[in-house]
This record gives C-alpha cells, sequence and structure tokens, in this order.
C-alpha cells in the first residue's frame, strides 16, 4: 500500500515537472489598463507551453504592494509584483525579499543587455552601480496639455508655453478670454516639485537624490523649489492655475473645457483623447528661463515588476521568459501606443516611429523627447527616498496650506522638508 | 415546576458561550494584543529588522506636532458629528411624532440612510459637492461662491460631517423616536392642562425623559465619529487639503497600509484604543451623574 502511494507521488511530481509551471503576477492596472494587461498576459499564454502566467488585479498601488509585503510576511507572496516609484526604496532596502532582475536576466535569459532599454527610465530602478533592479512595465512623464480651441479664442498661438515665464501671458490671456482656470495640474507633488528640480538640475535631496546611502536628506526647499512654488501661489490666488485635487481630479476639468491647460502624466493622453470634444495639444513640461538655459530630463513615474524571493527554483526561469517577452519590441511599441506609457526599450521606440504612430497621433512622442533629448545627471536619475509615500503626503498637505493661503511657500516647503526629514531618520533606522 | 438549574450539564453553560468567546478572543483580543506587541517594535515593511524600542513610538507621536492636530482635527469633527446629528435627529424625531396621518411613511423614509452604506453615503455627497460635475457648487457659483473642498479646508470639513451626519442621524432617529413614543401621554397631558406651551412641554418634561436615551447615543456617536467614519473620509477627502480633515483612525490607516510604518501605526491604534476607553468611562462616570432615569 504504502509502495502504492510512493510510486503514485512519484508519477504525479513527474507529471508536475512536465506541466507548465504557474507563476503569480500581482498588478495594480484597473479598467482598459487592466484589460489589455489581461491580454498581453494570454498572448504570452499562448505562444509557448512551458509558462502559465496567471495575472490578478488587487486594488491600487499602494494596496497592491501592501498586499504584497503582508502575503510575503506570511509566506504567500506572488513571484511578479508590480510597485510604483515611490515604494523603490522599500523594495530596495528589503535585500532578502527581492530577486534582483539583472541578476535574474544574467541567471536564466540569454543575450540580456541593459544597453537596449531607455536609460532615463531603467536609471529611477537601478543600484549605485547602474544596474537594474526591477524591470520597468508602466513609465511615464509629465507633460502639458492643452485645449487649442481655449488657445485659439485669447489669441494664442498654436503650441503650449515653453517655459513658465510664458505661462503668466498665457495664463492671462485666458483669464482675458474669459476662462475662470488657466492650468491646473495633477500629482502635484510629482510635476512641481520632484519633476521641477530634476529640470532645472537641482538636487531634491542629497546623496545623489538617495541614490548614494539611507541617510539622506531632503533638499526641496531650495530656492528654485520656492520660488516656483511662490508664483504658483500668487497664480492661485489671480486664477491662472487652480487647484483641482493630489491625484489626477483636475483631468474632469480639463476634459469640460473649464481649464485650458494642465499638467499631467503623459499616460493621461488616452484618456485626453478619449473625453474631450475639443482639439488638443501636447507639449514639453515648462521651465524657468530664468534660472536655466537648457532644461533637463523629467523624471518618471508609474511602477516596475519586482521578482520576490522565496519561490521554488523553477520559478524564475519562467519569469525570466515573461520579462524576455514583455521588452520585445512589437509587444513595448503595442503597450506604448495603447496606453501611453513610455516605451522601455529603444528598439520600441524606432518601431513606433516606423509604424508612423507619432506622426499619426501629434504630441504622443512629446515625452520621449523630452526623456531622451539631453543625458541625465544625478539630479533628474531620479528619487530613492524612504517612506516616500509619507514624505509625498507631507509634500501634499504643505503645498495645500500654500494653495489656501494659510502659509507662505517658503514656511510650508521647510516645515514640509523638516517632517521628510524625521520620515528618512525613521526609515533608515528600521532598515538598518 | 423546575427546583433545579435548567442547564443539567456542568459544561453546557460554557458551550452556550463559547462563539461569543471565540469572536472577542479572535477579533478583539488577538489583534489587539498584537497592535499593542507592533507598537514597541520599529520595524522595516518586510520584518526582516526588528527592533524592541518600549515607547520610543509613542514618544515619537507626541512630539509631533502632526499627532496633535490630527487630534484636534478629530474632536472638533466628533463634536459636530455628534451634536448636529443628534439635534437633528431629536428635531425630526419630535416632529415626526406630531404627524397622525402617514407618520409609518415619514418614519421609513427618515430611516433610510442607515441603510446605505457609508463608503456609499460618501460617494452620493461627493458627487453633488464636487467643484468640477457638483450640483451644490453649480447652484453656489450662481450666488457668486466658488464651492472647493479640495482647496479649502472648512469647507472639506463641512463636507465630511454632512456626510457622516447624513449617515448616522437615522440611527439616532429611530432612537429618539422610540424613546417619545415611551413617554406616557399622560404627562404631557398634565402639563398642557396646567397651561404649559409646546416649547415648555419639550424642555421640561419631554426631554428629561429622553435624557438616558440622549446620553446613550453620545457615546454611540462620539465612537461612531471615532472609528466609522472612516469610510466617509477615504472615499471624499482623504484627510486633505492639508491635514484638515485627517482624523486619528485615518492616520493610523495612512501610516500603516500606506506609508508601511508598522510601528507608529501599531502605537495610534493603542493610543486610539486608549482614548475610547477613557472617553466611554468619563461619560459613565461624570455625565451619567446628570442624567435623569
Amino acid at each position: 500500500m504504502k509502495k502504492t502511494l510512493l510510486a503514485l507521488s512519484v508519477a504525479a511530481g513527474i507529471g508536475q515537472v512536465q506541466a507548465a509551471t504557474e507563476i503569480e503576477f500581482w498588478h495594480a492596472m484597473g479598467g482598459a489598463l487592466g484589460e489589455k494587461v489581461d491580454a498581453m498576459v494570454a498572448d504570452f499564454n499562448a505562444s509557448q507551453d512551458d509558462v502559465v502566467v496567471n495575472a490578478s488585479y488587487r486594488g491600487n498601488y499602494s494596496e497592491t504592494m501592501t498586499g504584497a509585503i503582508a502575503a510575503f510576511r506570511s509566506g504567500e507572496q506572488p513571484d511578479i509584483v508590480q510597485v510604483y516609484e515611490v515604494g523603490t526604496a522599500t523594495m530596495m532596502a528589503a535585500e532578502g525579499a527581492i530577486y534582483p532582475v539583472y541578476q535574474l536576466m544574467e541567471e536564466y535569459s540569454n543575450g540580456f543587455d541593459q544597453s537596449a532599454y531607455l536609460s532615463t527610465v531603467t536609471g529611477y530602478y537601478a543600484d549605485e552601480n547602474g544596474n537594474m533592479l526591477s524591470m520597468p512595465f508602466n513609465s511615464s512623464t509629465p507633460v502639458l496639455y492643452y485645449n487649442k480651441a481655449a488657445f485659439d479664442a485669447a489669441g494664442l498661438p498654436d503650441r503650449g508655453p515653453k517655459t513658465w515665464e510664458e505661462m503668466n501671458t498665457f495664463g492671462q490671456a485666458i483669464l482675458d478670454a474669459g476662462y475662470d482656470c488657466g492650468f491646473t495640474t495633477a500629482w502635484q507633488s510629482w510635476i512641481h516639485l520632484e519633476n521641477l528640480s530634476a529640470r532645472h538640475n537641482v538636487p531634491f535631496a542629497t546623496n545623489d537624490n538617495g541614490f548614494a546611502g539611507l541617510d539622506t536628506e531632503v533638499e526641496f526647499n531650495g530656492d528654485v523649489q520656492i520660488a516656483h512654488i511662490d508664483q504658483m501661489a500668487q497664480w492661485h490666488d489671480s486664477g491662472i492655475f487652480s487647484y483641482s485635487g493630489r491625484t489626477s481630479e483636475g483631468s474632469s476639468r480639463f476634459y469640460s473645457g473649464e481649464c485650458a491647460m494642465y499638467t499631467e502624466s503623459s499616460a493621461g493622453y488616452a484618456g485626453v483623447r478619449a473625453n474631450t470634444d475639443f482639439e488638443f495639444g501636447v507639449s514639453q513640461l515648462p521651465y524657468w528661463e530664468s534660472q536655466i538655459d537648457q532644461p533637463q530630463n523629467t523624471i518618471i513615474g508609474g511602477a516596475t515588476l519586482w521578482t520576490l524571493r522565496g519561490q521554488d527554483d523553477d520559478h524564475y526561469p519562467a519569469v525570466a521568459r515573461f520579462f524576455e517577452y514583455l521588452s520585445q519590441p512589437d509587444v513595448q511599441a503595442d503597450w506604448h501606443q495603447f496606453s501611453g506609457y513610455l516605451p522601455i526599450t529603444y528598439a520600441a521606440v524606432e518601431l513606433t516611429k516606423e509604424q508612423g504612430f507619432y506622426a499619426n497621433n501629434p504630441g504622443t512622442d512629446v515625452a520621449i523627447n523630452q526623456m531622451t533629448s539631453v543625458a541625465p545627471t544625478a539630479n533628474s536619475r531620479g528619487l530613492r527616498l524612504g517612506n516616500f509615500p509619507q514624505i509625498r503626503g507631507i509634500i501634499d498637505e504643505a503645498l495645500e496650506s500654500v494653495w489656501n493661503g494659510d502659509a507662505s511657500a517658503e514656511r510650508a516647503l521647510n516645515r514640509a522638508a523638516r517632517r521628510s526629514n524625521e520620515q528618512l531618520r525613521r526609515f533608515e533606522r528600521a532598515n538598518r | 415546576m423546575h427546583d433545579k438549574s435548567v442547564f443539567q450539564h456542568r459544561l453546557l453553560p460554557y458551550v452556550l458561550v463559547a462563539p461569543q468567546l471565540i469572536i472577542t478572543l479572535v477579533f478583539f483580543i488577538w489583534p489587539a494584543g498584537q497592535a499593542l506587541y507592533q507598537s514597541f517594535l520599529v520595524e522595516d515593511a518586510f520584518g526582516f529588522s526588528t527592533e524592541f524600542v518600549w515607547f520610543e513610538n509613542f514618544i515619537y507621536l507626541l512630539s509631533d506636532p502632526e499627532y496633535w492636530t490630527s487630534i484636534r482635527v478629530t474632536a472638533v469633527f466628533s463634536f459636530w458629528v455628534a451634536f448636529v446629528g443628534m439635534a437633528l435627529a431629536l428635531l425630526l424625531a419630535a416632529m415626526a411624532d406630531k404627524v397622525i396621518r402617514g407618520s409609518r411613511f415619514y418614519q421609513t423614509l427618515l430611516i433610510w440612510p442607515y441603510a446605505v452604506a457609508p463608503v456609499v453615503a460618501a460617494v452620493l455627497w461627493l458627487m453633488l459637492f464636487s467643484p468640477s460635475i457638483g450640483l451644490l457648487p453649480f447652484w453656489l457659483s450662481k450666488v457668486g461662491y466658488q464651492w472647493n473642498h479640495l482647496a479649502n479646508s472648512v469647507e472639506a470639513n463641512i463636507l465630511v460631517i454632512i456626510a457622516s451626519v447624513w449617515k448616522q442621524f437615522s440611527y439616532n432617529f429611530i432612537f429618539f423616536i422610540a424613546g417619545l413614543q415611551a413617554i406616557p401621554r399622560s404627562l404631557i397631558e398634565a402639563a398642557a392642562i396646567d397651561g404649559a406651551r409646546p416649547f415648555r412641554r419639550f424642555w421640561q418634561i419631554v426631554f428629561p425623559l429622553l435624557s438616558p436615551t440622549a446620553f446613550f447615543l453620545l457615546v454611540v456617536n462620539v465612537v461612531y465619529a471615532f472609528f466609522e467614519t472612516f469610510a466617509v473620509i477615504h472615499a471624499t477627502t482623504q484627510g486633505g487639503p492639508g491635514n484638515s480633515t485627517k482624523t486619528l483612525v485615518y492616520k493610523v490607516f495612512e501610516d500603516g497600509f500606506i506609508g508601511l510604518d508598522l510601528g507608529s501605526s501599531s502605537a495610534q491604534s493603542v493610543l486610539l484604543m486608549v482614548i475610547v476607553i477613557t472617553l466611554t468611562v468619563v461619560q459613565f462616570r461624570y455625565v451619567e451623574k446628570k442624567v435623569q432615569y
């Protein structure tokens, strides 16, 4: 009897070896993007017989990340989890929990070449030696959308303001044309502090924006940032700028034509195209001419795919294979063209160009040009801050207190910097 | 007749209370113990490095001005939710009690909001007050007022208080109307014959007789405002603008589930537990003495 059982279980074991390896992929892509991810995964599963990827939607970014960490603590973690950029430091610090993607690909994939990926994208997720720790998936960068009808009515040229100095005149012209709101923004901390710093090549934090160590202190209360926020506060009073909320609540105000301009992620393109019945244009994120002659690249937001340790050994080749698939030019180009997220490889950019997508969809290449026209510096590579979600919250609170007139830009940013540093010390301590 | 205990078996009573005990242990005592233990730790999100720090998390919290802001926000918010919720419910209950024809209809309508989940209630109010698509901001703009609760902290507070009150006042209403119906008619009629006007009859007869109900509701409403308004705040303001609607329970969520700072989050929930226990004890000790049963 025992022998039979043993034989059966051996047979079952062999059966499992021959069957496809199933890997779990937790992501935070809801709605149309979620359907697209499902379709990509289905295509991958259909393209070969050895690996089956089970993709599941786990709520928004923070829910997905918190869920995956809780699962890791109880030994139920997925193979792949999608983590937003502000979670990068937390993931990186958990060395025992993550399988760096450069190691994974060197081990299990032939011909993995990190230089095929956009350096401004991978730089955000690389260690101090430039090795990729996670696989970029959906990356975007802020651009400015403008309402061509409103610009026409205000007698403005058919282009967005190139500089923030120009925003003054453009915004005033919009108000004079009878609009109540010149521009609004999504993701204020990301666009108007983090990207502002990168674009003007000033540090957001010490230690190369936190890349070089945990004993980092923020420096977003510098002159450039204070001057910008102070100007935004004045614009908020006059109506050139109007605050809509912490995430992308401003979208509906741009769609409805209430606000003539909108600083938002390049990944918002599909939403703008689908929801506006006026012609719109896309232009690069403005910069202060008085501060910098040639603006730096902007930095990215979005999320990457992290591989978690603790699975059976046969899972990792399967993960590598899935990553290879996701990096293929046609898959990337399709994802880029569908979603508005940046393509992660140069080959995908070329393919999209060849397919005539940029020519047919004016404005879709603005983000890529903005990202690739200059070489990134230590100030524009990205940000690596511990407890970054809390720091974003602190910044949001500070900026809101500026918009509603409770505090001056200088006072609010100084206070936010002090509180952010407390968070950084807490993170440093917890990850010692 | 029986002269012995109803329970013949010695174990039976324990078996009968076991479900309740197990539920309390699993869903209250055990997580509360976990929170207490976590509150003494500084730990990274994945749990790789854990340091026992005694009361450091508490000291850090209590020396953080933001935490005191959150306490103040919670106090103001709870006061208004309890006060407006109960006053409105009492007013409507007194009026519904007077209605003779179709009283059931009005009462049912007034009880309905309680059947709505808090997050749904919040979304309804959010839609009504949304600065870009809401009906109320549209009307307000007609009279020259620009409503934007995303930038204005007073308006944000008004929104969360309205949504929380709307959700809770039905519960208060049920208790008040039951209390009103339990008051003997003869007392009111006697006062009426003595020449007391309706206003005086209410404050000198009805209200004192309702005070046990009001006291009970006060406890329930404060606990509601402390804990159960999380969904309302999460769905409408997410604690903003600034910190103006970040109540204690919302801060627990934000630091723990978004910020992954488990030590601080646990310390906060322990403090919250202490605050609510203290409030309840104070209410029963001191407020109850003034209540006429």
